[in-house]
């Protein structure tokens, strides 16, 4: 992967940029430079917005098999969760006993690593969930 | 639009064939699909591949004009066109064929599936196969394609109350159609212990929820009804062929219990086909997991939402119930090489048409369907064939 490709997502993946449709308010993360619903309406009206960043569970999964860069991790639980502006993110949720987690269970986003690029690529950083009681 | 009949199908066992590459089986389907139509090489019009990932599994793109060479149709010269579709590149490569003969473009086409998973690692097999998900939103951030699956199969089991075990029966049940079928990747039927047992994937899913890496390849020929008599005295008609998309990421929906595509694709298929649910006898769904077979009878509108579980459990998706789903062992038993899984169905479903699906023969079955779904479920194809 290119450092590029990276690097060009990073106001999403540090600081939950999203985008919200100007005409009916609807939230989209990562941004969208048109709604899903207002279609050529909403060109030109979508604006930036940075998630508050809590949330709760949605749905969950204990991740047992893994790609080789997660090797280390698991088993990891991996969450959906719907944030309180209503977009849903996927990561994994960390900090946490897996017998703990459950449908609903509030939490909130922590920067952390998330990634190599190989074994001399870069390394790269982005939102997990913790437990936000 | 012209009618479109099949007039010939053919497939390759389902398996890890270490003697066979990927040309070896595409051409021995589409051989076999030509013969089952007993026509000559200079009668077909065009060729469609459906195949997903070819250039990470073998490092070989451009595959379309691969199996129309070794085919000896390139001397012919005629058109060779791949398509993909992650899960859904056969059955979208079949609905382009359809599309070809009915439009009145071309009057024989050859649709065939293939994938070869097995010359690359179970662990890289897995890895590709996620790209057909959110790689950047998703996969990133440690999301596996068992476990995207997995979090539907959590929350339908929160909304609904499906259990653990109804979803190991579904296993069960696929895995009882494949033993009574010679092609099929796994023939030996299992018990509820053994799917509950097995070692986890991504909880709730385990071992025996997840169809298995394959290699393989189906194909058919389609022909314009009006000159399919020339061929066969037992046409299959294709009366129905819709597709659907939806968002790529999972999270992106406002319910992930259900595949918004599967519905809408059915609902198109069952108008143009001028049926019900309830007239359908026989059903391939795409049982890339234990869950997705019970999202998929809920959203056909064989079952009521949330009684998808209860349906398999009750046996109203065996072989004599309701519906016969999956009688080729679907792609947990019979297997999924993911490119030639779309055709493979079309393939079983022929075949119960015909009468000649040997011990796993649905008596009297009129109408059949197949429902092929890519990634989690941002493509659905669902295509409605009859007997003459």
């Amino acid at each position: 992967m290119s450092t590029a490709r990276l690097w060009r997502e990073n106001p999403s993946r540090y600081n939950l940029a999203a985008s919200k449709c100007g005409v009916c308010g609807k939230v989209f993360f990562p941004p969208r430079n048109v709604c899903s619903t207002c279609h050529r309406k909403s060109i030109g009206k979508m604006e930036q917005l940075l998630l508050s960043g809590e949330g709760e569970v949605y749905s969950y999964s204990v991740v047992h098999e893994a790609p080789s860069q997660f090797e280390m991790l698991k088993p990891y639980v991996l969450a959906m969760v719907r944030m309180d502006e209503g977009v849903m993110l996927t990561s994994q949720l960390i900090d946490v006993d897996p017998k703990e987690v459950d449908i609903g269970m509030r939490v909130k986003t922590t920067l952390r690593k998330v990634g190599e690029d190989g074994p001399a690529g870069v390394i790269y950083y982005g939102y997990k969930f913790t437990p936000n009681p | 639009m012209r009618e479109v009949a099949i007039i010939g199908v053919g497939d390759t066992k389902f398996g890890e064939l270490w003697d066979m590459g990927f040309r070896d089986i595409g051409i021995a389907a589409g051989l076999a699909a030509v013969q089952d139509a007993n026509l000559a090489a200079e009668e077909i019009d065009a060729l469609y591949v459906g195949n997903m990932s070819a250039g990470r599994f073998i490092e070989q793109e451009h595959v379309a004009a691969l199996i129309a060479d070794y085919s000896g149709l390139a001397r012919d010269n005629i058109p060779a066109t791949r398509i993909e579709a992650a899960g859904a590149s056969g059955g979208l490569a079949l609905r382009q064929g359809y599309l070809a003969v009915a439009s009145g473009m071309h009057d024989l086409v050859v649709v065939g599936g293939a994938e070869k998973m097995t010359d690359v690692g179970d662990t890289m097999a897995a890895e590709i196969q996620s790209s057909s998900t959110d790689q950047q939103w998703e996969v990133t951030f440690g999301a596996t394609f068992p476990a995207l699956h997995a979090m539907i199969a959590r929350r339908h089991m929160h909304d609904y109350g499906t259990t653990r075990e109804q979803l190991a029966s579904v296993a069960v049940l696929n895995h009882l159609h494949g033993s009574m079928n010679p092609k099929a990747q796994f023939q030996r039927a299992i018990d509820l212990k053994t799917v509950l047992n097995a070692p986890p994937v991504a909880e709730p899913l385990g071992m025996f929820d997840c169809a298995p890496s394959s290699d393989g390849a189906a194909a058919v020929v389609l022909c314009a009804m009006e000159k399919a008599h020339k061929h066969t005295d037992k046409p299959i008609r294709i009366l129905a062929s819709a597709q659907a998309s939806d968002t790529l990421a999972l999270h992106a929906r406002s319910d992930i219990t259900s595949f918004q595509a599967t519905r809408v694709a059915a609902r198109h298929a069952f108008k143009q086909a001028g049926l019900e649910p309830k007239d359908i006898q026989v059903a391939e769904v795409h049982d890339n997991f234990t869950i997705s077979e019970l999202l998929a009878i809920e959203d056909l509108g064989f079952f009521p939402k949330g009684q998808g579980g209860k349906a398999v459990v009750d046996g109203q998706v065996a072989i004599g119930g309701k519906v016969a789903v999956n009688t080729s062992g679907g792609l947990k038993a019979r297997g999924d090489p993911i490119g030639a899984t779309g055709v493979a169905q079309v393939v079983e479903i022929v075949s119960q048409l015909r009468g000649t699906a040997g011990k796993r023969q649905v008596a009297g079955a009129r109408f059949g369907l197949t429902q092929n779904v890519g990634g989690t479920g941002a493509t659905v194809v669902v295509t409605i064939l009859g007997a003459n």
